[in-house]
């Protein structure tokens, strides 16, 4: 009768032993992917971007005269809006890949603006890449093509955005620099630089040029 | 004798020339009015116009005027944001008009394969309009055989 007890007691408090941990593990897990989300939350801020000079001397002011900052209706975007993505998973790939840019930072690889005008072109190409690859994610998060009124836009956007995207091109095809100042890019006027980003980089050819052909090419000519 | 004709020609010279100035006060006025400059007037709400099909010139030689906004576009030593449409290897894609080959000399008259550096800065000769009405009243009428 005793043993039985004993036996029966010591299994309740397996129970409990078992049971508070579990309660103390999700405690812990909550405080600490709270920790992380919290933590990871504050680097995707246009604050934590601007607490490098690297950032606020060199593309933040650019950034300020262009439409994304400044506009009619004062709806704006930040940094990691365009800069980092959005979902979770390349989200935390892209974070991860900025550990080198941390990197960068202590060994002061653009800490200055001469060695940040020589390093732009690469940079620059570093996120055109990765805004190819993705579709241009970040410019689709707020702007859907789908739902483009043509009649509003200027004729030239009209016509652009009709040609360019039945031929399957994406936003970062046509639109680079329009947050930032470009970096030089070959135009082969006057002496050329050898390092200036080479002209099939800024245009790349169009996916699908029969179908961009098949859409009548006046409607692209202004002639 | 000599020198005497001479003083008098100076004195005469000087005195015209003071009248000269003073009509000049009063006849003309300048835009800014006759205070001394205390910086720029600050403009008014102009707008760019909407985009257009190529506008005639009004006068021979007058640089075409740019039919669209260019809000935004950059002419710097980096990148010309016009030549990204205009310049000729980018025209059959853009299907912008191409730059005048009057533009590929170098000031010595030598023929280049595209624009010459001289020329780089587009916005000094080609403007784009906005909707302000013109500062003074004028007559001008396009020259004839230009505009129908």
């Amino acid at each position: 009768m005793i043993n039985w007890a004993k036996t029966k007691w010591s299994q309740i408090r397996a129970v409990r032993l078992g049971f508070w941990g579990l309660v103390g593990m999700f405690a812990l897990g909550i405080i600490f992917w709270g920790g992380f989300n919290t933590a990871l939350e504050m680097t995707n801020t246009e604050k934590f971007c601007l607490s490098c000079h690297e950032m606020a001397d060199n593309v933040f002011p650019e950034y300020q005269e262009t439409v994304h900052y400044t506009n009619r209706s004062g709806v704006r975007a930040t940094c990691p809006d365009c800069h980092v993505p959005h979902e979770w998973g390349p989200k935390m790939i892209r974070k991860i890949q900025a550990s080198k840019e941390v990197w960068g930072k202590l060994t002061g690889s653009i800490n200055t603006r001469e060695k940040f005008l020589e390093n732009r072109g690469r940079l620059a190409q570093n996120e055109w890449r990765r805004m190819k690859a993705n579709d241009s994610q970040e410019c689709r998060n707020c702007h859907n093509y789908e739902y483009f009124d043509y009649m509003e836009q200027n004729r030239r956007s009209a016509n652009a955005h009709q040609k360019g995207l039945s031929s399957g091109m994406t936003c970062i095809d046509c639109h680079k620099g329009i947050a930032h100042h470009l970096p030089n890019v070959q135009q082969h006027i006057g002496v050329e630089e050898g390092s200036a980003v080479a002209p099939n980089v800024m245009h790349p050819a169009r996916p699908d040029a029969s179908a961009a052909s098949s859409v009548s090419d006046e409607m692209a000519g202004i002639e | 004798m000599k020198k005497w004709a001479c003083f008098v020609g100076l004195i005469l010279a000087l005195s015209l020339g003071v009248i000269s100035a003073g009509a000049m006060a009063e006849g003309l006025r300048s835009l800014r009015g006759t205070e001394a400059v205390k910086g720029d007037v600050p403009s008014e709400n102009y707008r760019y116009e909407r985009d257009k099909t190529a506008q005639q010139r009004q006068f021979v030689q007058q640089p075409p005027v740019i039919p669209h906004t260019t809000k935004g576009y950059l002419i710097s030593k980096e990148f010309n944001k016009c030549l990204d449409c205009h310049s000729w290897d980018r025209a059959a894609d853009s299907g912008a008009p191409r730059v005048s080959v009057t533009h590929f000399k170098t000031r010595e008259g030598k023929e280049l394969t595209n624009m010459s550096p001289r020329r780089y800065f587009c916005t000094q000769c080609h403007v784009p309009q906005t909707d302000a009405k013109p500062l003074v009243g004028n007559k001008f009428k396009p020259a004839d055989g230009l505009v129908k």
